[in-house]
Parts: C-alpha cells; sequence; structure tokens
C-alpha cells in the first residue's frame, strides 16, 4: 500500500522552477515557499539538473509533476519511464507526485504534449489502473490533473468533474486542480467555469495551478483559448481561483510559466498575488 | 470512436483529415481546434531541435532551419519521453537529406552539439589531480590505466568542426579554413567545452578508452605531444580514475 496522508505541500504560493532563475531563488526566494520541477528534466545521469535539484530540495519542498507518463494512453505504462520516476522521487522525496489526466505516448512514440481522451467507462477503468501502478510503484499517493480542452468527443459519457471524482474515489489517489485549465476549457467547450468548480471533488484537492493562456478563434469564429503558460495569469482566472478558494479552503498554489520565461521579479509578482488569493480565505 | 491510433495519425501528417467525433460545443467538428494539438506537437519539437543544435540554426538560417527540422520531427518524432535525449539521429538526418549536399560538413557539427547535450547530462566523476599519477614511481605510471570522465566525449571529422562551430556562434571568430580536426568535449564542474585536440591525439585518447595502459596509448600515437594531452585532461578534471 502507499502512504494515503495527504500532500504535504505548504499552503502557500509555489513556483515552478526554472534553471535560469537559481541564484535569485538562493538569494531570496520572496513568498514563493516550494517549488515544481518537470520530472522528465531530471532524469540524465548527472550535472547541472540534479546538482541543482538537490540543493533546491534542500531548502524548499519540491512538487515532483510528471508530464512524460501518459496515464491517459490506450497502451500499458511504460515501465522504464515508470522506474525513473521512482528513482528520481527516492532521491528528493518529495511533498508531492502528480501528472496529467492525458496521453502523451502512442507505442514508443513520444508526442511531447498532453492530448485529448473520451470520458467513457472503459477510459476511466484503464486510468485507474494506470494510476494503481503508478502509486504501488511509486508508494506513495498521487494526484491527477485536469486538462485544458480545444474540443469535445461525441463518445464521451461522464462530464470531467464527475470523471475525476470517479478515479479519486477508486484509486485513491488525490486531484490537482488547475484553475486555469477550467477556464480555457470552459470558454472552449462553453460551459460555465463556476459550475465546473462547483460540480469539483474540492475535497480531493492536494494542489492549485494558475497559468496563463492565449487567445484566438476557432473556424467558426469562436473563441479558442490556448494553455500556453506564456504570460501573466489572466483577470478571470484569479477571479475564479477566488471562487475555488472560497469553496476549498487554502491549497497549495502554483504558479507556472514555461515559456517566454521572465526573469525572476515578474514570477515573484504573480506569487505574490497567489499569497494575496490565500490570505483572502485564511481571516 | 476516436481511438489515439486515428487522433495521432493527423498529428504528425498535415495533409490527414481530422480524426472523427471531435466537435466544438455544438457538436459541429472543427478542424482549427484539432489543429491546436498538430501545432503543439510539431512546433514543440522544432523548438526542442532548435535549442539542442543551436550551431545548425545559425548555419542554416532561421527559416530553413524549421522547415527542416518540421521535416525531421514528423518522420522521426522522440523515442523517448526523455527530451533531453531527442535528436540522437539529427545528424544522419542531415547526411541524407540531398538539398544539404553542399554542406557536407554540417552532420558532424550536429555530432559535436548533441555530444554537448550528452556530456552536460553524463554522470559526474571525482577528478583525479595530476599529482595522483605524478606521484606513483615510474614503472607504475607506465603501466596505468587512466579512465577518462563519462562526460568525456571524443570526435573526429575530416572538416573543420571546431572552427566551424565557434564561428557559427560567434561572426567575430576567425573564418574557417580548410583542415581536419577533432575534438575532445570536456565538462569541468557542470559546463561542457569543445576542445581542439593536437594531431594524432585522438588516436591516444582512444586507447586510453580502450583500456590500454599509459605506455601503450603513448606507443599507439608516437607522433602525439603526450604532455599537453595530459595537461589538458587533468586541468580539464577528465579522468576519473588512475588504476596501477
Amino acid at each position: 500500500m502507499f502512504d494515503t496522508t495527504m500532500c504535504s505541500l505548504p499552503l502557500a504560493p509555489g513556483l515552478g522552477y526554472k534553471p535560469q532563475h537559481f541564484a535569485d531563488i538562493m538569494q531570496d526566494a520572496g513568498r514563493t515557499r516550494w517549488f515544481e520541477i518537470h520530472a522528465e528534466n531530471y532524469m540524465g545521469q548527472g550535472g547541472r539538473p540534479l546538482a541543482q535539484l538537490d540543493a533546491l530540495a534542500s531548502r524548499f519542498p519540491i512538487s515532483v509533476h510528471g508530464v512524460g507518463l501518459s496515464i491517459g494512453g490506450e497502451g500499458p505504462l511504460d515501465a522504464d519511464h515508470l522506474a525513473r520516476l521512482k528513482t528520481l522521487c527516492d532521491r528528493i522525496n518529495p511533498a508531492s507526485f502528480s501528472e496529467h489526466l492525458a496521453w502523451s505516448s502512442h507505442g514508443a512514440e513520444y508526442l511531447n504534449d498532453l492530448l485529448p481522451l473520451p470520458y467513457t467507462n472503459a477510459s476511466l477503468s484503464r486510468i485507474c489502473d494506470h494510476i494503481d501502478q503508478v502509486q504501488a510503484t511509486l508508494g506513495r499517493k498521487m494526484l491527477l490533473e485536469n486538462p485544458s480542452s480545444y474540443l469535445a468527443f461525441s463518445e464521451s459519457t461522464w462530464s470531467e468533474p464527475d470523471f475525476l471524482r470517479e478515479v479519486a474515489k477508486r484509486t485513491g489517489c488525490g486531484l490537482l486542480l488547475d484553475v486555469n485549465n477550467v477556464f480555457v476549457s470552459a470558454t472552449n467547450l462553453e460551459f460555465s467555469p463556476q459550475d465546473y468548480i462547483a460540480n469539483f471533488a474540492l475535497e480531493e484537492v492536494g494542489e492549485i495551478h494558475l497559468g496563463g493562456h492565449d487567445e484566438d478563434e476557432d473556424d467558426h469564429g469562436k473563441p479558442l483559448l490556448i494553455d500556453s503558460h506564456g504570460r501573466e495569469i489572466a483577470d478571470p482566472v484569479w477571479a475564479l481561483l477566488d471562487i475555488t478558494l472560497a469553496h476549498s479552503g487554502p491549497r497549495p498554489l502554483l504558479v507556472e510559466w514555461d515559456t517566454d520565461v521572465p526573469d525572476w521579479p515578474v514570477l515573484a509578482a504573480e506569487a505574490d498575488r497567489a499569497a494575496q488569493a490565500l490570505t483572502r480565505v485564511f481571516v | 470512436m476516436t481511438t489515439q491510433t486515428d487522433f495521432r495519425a493527423g498529428l504528425l501528417n498535415p495533409d490527414a483529415p481530422m480524426p472523427q467525433g471531435l466537435t466544438n460545443a455544438q457538436g459541429v467538428p472543427s478542424p482549427k481546434r484539432y489543429g491546436v494539438y498538430r501545432n503543439n506537437v510539431t512546433v514543440s519539437l522544432v523548438d526542442a531541435l532548435q535549442t539542442g543544435f543551436p550551431a545548425i540554426h545559425s548555419l542554416l538560417g532561421d527559416q530553413n532551419f524549421r522547415a527542416l527540422a518540421t521535416h525531421y520531427a514528423r518522420a522521426n518524432p522522440p523515442q523517448s519521453p526523455l527530451m533531453m535525449l531527442y535528436g540522437a539521429d539529427f545528424a544522419q538526418f542531415l547526411a541524407q537529406t540531398q538539398a544539404l549536399a553542399n554542406l557536407p560538413y554540417l552532420p558532424d557539427i550536429a555530432a559535436l552539439e548533441y555530444g554537448l547535450r550528452t556530456s552536460y547530462h553524463a554522470a559526474n566523476h571525482d577528478p583525479q589531480p595530476f599529482s595522483a599519477l605524478q606521484s606513483l614511481a615510474p614503472e607504475q605510471i607506465d603501466d596505468a590505466k587512466l579512465s577518462l570522465a563519462p562526460s568525456a566525449i571524443l570526435l573526429q571529422s575530416v572538416w573543420p568542426i571546431h572552427d566551424i562551430y565557434t564561428f557559427a556562434l560567434d561572426p567575430t571568430a576567425p573564418q574557417p579554413q580548410a583542415a581536419a580536426q577533432d575534438i575532445l568535449i570536456l565538462r569541468k564542474e557542470f559546463d561542457p567545452k569543445p576542445h581542439l585536440l593536437p594531431a594524432n591525439a585522438a588516436k591516444f585518447i582512444r586507447a586510453l578508452g580502450a583500456g590500454k595502459t599509459l605506455s601503450q596509448a603513448i606507443e599507439n600515437a608516437p607522433d602525439t605531444d603526450v604532455g599537453a594531452i595530459l595537461t589538458l585532461l587533468f586541468t580539464e578534471g577528465a579522468i576519473a580514475r588512475i588504476t596501477v
């Protein structure tokens, strides 16, 4: 069995770690209390990435966030990759491990994107099997993150919040709620983000993600938001965060910024804003 | 039903139709929405190649590089979720691309860039000081075996790869002149650097890598300035072990 205690990240702002900020962070991390790393960037044999990670992990709680396990894949999980995740988790004993409700591998091929899947009884059962395998191998509880959606599958029979609630119930995993993803999907698929939050299993949420998105239009002139993680978090996403926290209570809050990464002060300012959002629910 | 095989087929083939069963909120098929995934996959792979092969990017120019990298990425998607490994056969692809036949040195430059990346992620080692060799008795020195660091990578070329690589990333560097150049990539602590080797030094280093003793390696490369090579290896911390 695995450790079923809730994730031990602080109820405080965290930031997605970027190597170019290492010196700034070591000097003064400001109100950022923890960091998230993308697991796959720390699977080399040695050198700077692992040295920096060890130094970071000795000072801050770390969330290991996988992007390459393909939990939603039709095929079996990649046992070698799962073993690499275990090696990494054993090395730094992270405060949390999370992955995505998505697929990214097809056979041996890795497509380097989080690809969508229909929500059916068949996909539910497959994902639960994969999560059981992950939690048994790592010996720890994992969090599963809601995706950004650009399209719908006509064959889906479950709503996303119900699907995630059922996965958590069957496997004992926790959930990672990405509020930006909710906003992006709600705009793209024309549902109410507030209703989504109201239906979400907030009691299972061990971490909340925030990030920036880009705006486009689809073939029919309808808004199409793209989850780019390349800019400031949009105001409606901050507003949705306030609504979420009002229902969930304080949660570890992560700001993600993965492309066109700015200098440290810009990121630190986003973390400050996340800290203010938390302050509003602590009082 | 949309299987992942169906979904995957159009991601790497821009001419393939959108799979069935993918719609907008009104249940209407929307190719542009599927196109977001198609674009994400291709652009992220091309970006990864551009980050991994900056000298090739500079030598070809942005437009040519991205067109070529798109072609490569669609035909050769990654075979592992470790993107740090992506592009292992990019050099081979460049060698087989007819349109690049007039730039025959490109594959060796790509191999150099991939070597730098491999070195960056290679296992750490405990660098041995020169004094560890010097303190041995003369007959022990002859029989000593020097193990190179896992991050040390030897590259041999009939082209001036060191000078072309340097020039590609720094246009103020001297214009490359026709010459065969061998390179030893060494990583002192964290940052790998390509070192231009003197003539015949590669033979000496190959012999060390094959587990020959110091005297055998010297015999293997008679016209080499062994002192200069040993100085390079020890000052760059490239000797992981001395076995006597």
